[in-house]
């Protein structure tokens, strides 16, 4: 069957909880309400003639303009070899979509990454931590709005750069923190104590170099 | 403060917790399995991965369309052709690029000889992880046969880089065509070998043969994919079923686990797949190489890759299965979403249901025959 068919019949026991098919822009989707999401991967899964026994992607995208984080579900039956693309829109303040870890077990893992790296909660997911980053680790990543956090646990995200003179070509971000450092530092030690073997009896006043740490 | 997964073994009995891994040589790279055993029996393993977390799906979205194809070498550089491919395939569709004939068979070509690495590579540790370490040491001297050959085509040995969005970087080099074709030679007869050396060996059949059984459904409803799937004894391959690229020109078998020595989708039909596939492998980089199209080896592709709005989904069959690259564009230069679907990553998702009742040490069996591969669960 082709996705236009499949969404048909969709409609035809859903109605308006399935949207309509998007216009193609090379895979076409269909937007399903959240709370029936579980419903329809059920009757997708059981359906003579659908049996979409492959639950072959669940991951999200995030849209912060619209507000919305998509759950997307690429599915697929290997006996009939069609497959269907569903979206649930959440709400980005307390996305939330119901589990559907019931229908394929595939979905444990890949809920719980979409929990990990989006905030998603799936409420009747029976095993929901998270899977890639610690327990405790600040915020969800793969949301565009996610800034990296300076340091966890006292470990800097960013490290200073042995190569100090090709600081610069480290990005902005870098170099600003570095700056800062280096600033916030008290006068390298070092520095005075160079040319405590020279014989010159005139005595260095300032060093010509400003100190740049060195590790 | 206690960890989740500390805290739900515990629930769980938990009378005597096992850290097998991080560091573990069997576990196939840096993974933790948390082990509750009882004796030698496991109550259950459960996995814990991430350590080797780069975040490349976010990396994605900084780097442009172009520029990620070397990174999607990291997601799985055992076999890192197929990611070059599958990014590289879901990019084509949004674009609705047309690839050159030659720049398709030359994929095939490098991504069969790929494979065959690939399997070298997890045939041989199988081995290793069972007890038996020579056949290891032949395995990787085939592997490093096949890399030269790949070097040879691409400058690298493991983090390739050679597909392009729109064809390949390099044309086939002079004399590569016999070169590999004498290494094929070599190679067929050297299955044979393996065969008797490994595959049949009493004990080593023993150690797998009916162990860590994962029927037809189970499989399917986790999501295993490729030799895990096709071990199972599901006849399914993306090459024949789905055929992408020059696929659809090749004559090939796709072995299924029909319960070689013990059961169908234990760990020795998984692993014997996986022997078999090398030698379809090798069969289609013949028949590659006997019709190579002349013409260009990349198409016309404009230096700014800049996509309309919409998104596409790419897959190809990659050594540990299907992998997909669902990418979504938002009519900028960088993509606004790439996702990395993996085998590995599902593949870890079924251990914790496997894993009741086994032996201890067939959790290194289970883990084996799986063929995970740490980048490509954590990415």
């Amino acid at each position: 069957m082709t996705p236009a068919e499949i969404h048909e019949r969709l409609r035809a026991r859903f109605g308006e909880a399935v949207g309509p098919l998007s216009e193609p822009k090379v895979d076409s989707f269909a937007v399903v309400k959240g709370e029936r999401i579980a419903e329809v991967c059920r009757f997708l899964r059981d359906e003579p003639g659908l049996e979409m026994d492959f639950c072959e992607d669940l991951t999200a995208v995030d849209w912060p303009k619209r507000n919305v984080i998509e759950v997307v579900y690429h599915l697929y039956s290997y006996r009939h070899r069609h497959g269907l693309v569903l979206k649930v829109e959440a709400d980005r303040a307390a996305p939330a979509v119901p589990s559907v870890e019931a229908v394929w077990k595939a979905a444990n893992w890949m809920e719980r990454e979409v929990y990990d790296l989006f905030g998603v909660a799936f409420p009747g997911h029976p095993d929901l931590r998270r899977v890639l980053l610690p327990d405790d680790w600040p915020g969800h990543p793969l949301r565009k709005d996610w800034t990296e956090a300076d340091e966890w646990h006292g470990i800097p995200v960013v490290r200073e750069n042995p190569l100090v003179e090709l600081r610069r070509l480290d990005g902005p971000k870098l170099a600003e923190w570095a700056r800062a450092r280096a600033a916030a530092a008290p006068p390298a030690p070092k520095a005075p104590a160079a040319p405590a073997a020279p014989k010159a009896p005139a005595a260095p006043a300032a060093p010509a170099a400003p100190a740049t740490p060195k590790t | 403060m206690e960890k989740l997964i500390l805290r739900k073994m515990k629930a769980g009995g938990g009378d005597m917790l096992l850290n097998f891994g991080p560091q573990h040589p069997s576990t196939h790279g840096v993974i933790n399995f948390l082990v509750d055993t009882d004796g030698e029996v496991m109550r259950r393993a459960i996995p814990e991965v991430g350590y080797l977390h780069r975040s490349i799906e976010k990396i994605a979205e900084q780097v442009g369309y172009p520029g990620f194809m070397p990174y999607t070498d990291r997601v799985d550089y055992v076999a890192a052709m197929f990611a070059n491919e599958g990014y590289a395939l879901a990019v084509e569709r949004l674009l609705k690029l047309e690839v050159p004939p030659r720049a398709q068979v030359l994929r095939a070509i490098s991504c069969e000889l790929c494979r065959i690495a690939s399997h070298l590579v997890s045939v041989g540790t199988m081995a290793t992880d069972i007890g038996a370490v020579t056949p290891l040491i032949h395995a990787i001297r085939e592997r490093e046969a096949v890399n030269d050959l790949i070097e040879a085509l691409c400058g690298a040995r493991l983090t390739y880089n050679y597909h392009r969005i729109g064809g390949v970087a390099y044309d086939l080099p002079s004399g590569w065509s016999d070169r590999v074709l004498r290494f094929l030679d070599h190679f067929d007869s050297l299955i044979q070998e393996w065969d008797r050396l490994i595959t049949f060996n009493e004990i080593y059949v023993k150690r797998l043969a009916g162990v860590a059984v994962i029927p037809r459904e189970m499989a399917v409803g986790y999501g295993l994919v490729g030799p895990n799937l096709r071990g199972s004894g599901v006849d399914w391959d993306l090459r024949r079923d789905v055929p992408y690229g020059a696929y659809r020109d090749f004559k090939f078998d796709v072995p299924v686990g029909t319960g070689y020595r013990g059961k169908v989708g234990d760990a020795f039909d998984r692993y014997y797949v996986r022997v078999l596939e090398m030698k379809e492998s090798s069969r289609i980089v013949r028949q590659a190489l006997e019709k190579v199209p002349g013409g260009e080896f990349m198409a016309k592709v404009s230096r700014k890759i800049k996509p309309e709005a919409g998104e596409a989904i790419g897959r190809v069959e990659s050594a540990r299965g299907e992998m997909a690259y669902y990418v979504v564009s938002d009519g900028t230069e960088k993509p606004w979403r790439v996702r990395a679907r993996t085998g590995s990553f599902l593949a870890m998702g079924i251990i914790e249901d496997v894993s009741p009742g086994l032996m201890v040490a067939d959790l290194v069996a289970l883990i084996a025959s799986l063929d995970v591969v740490a980048p490509e669960i954590d990415r």
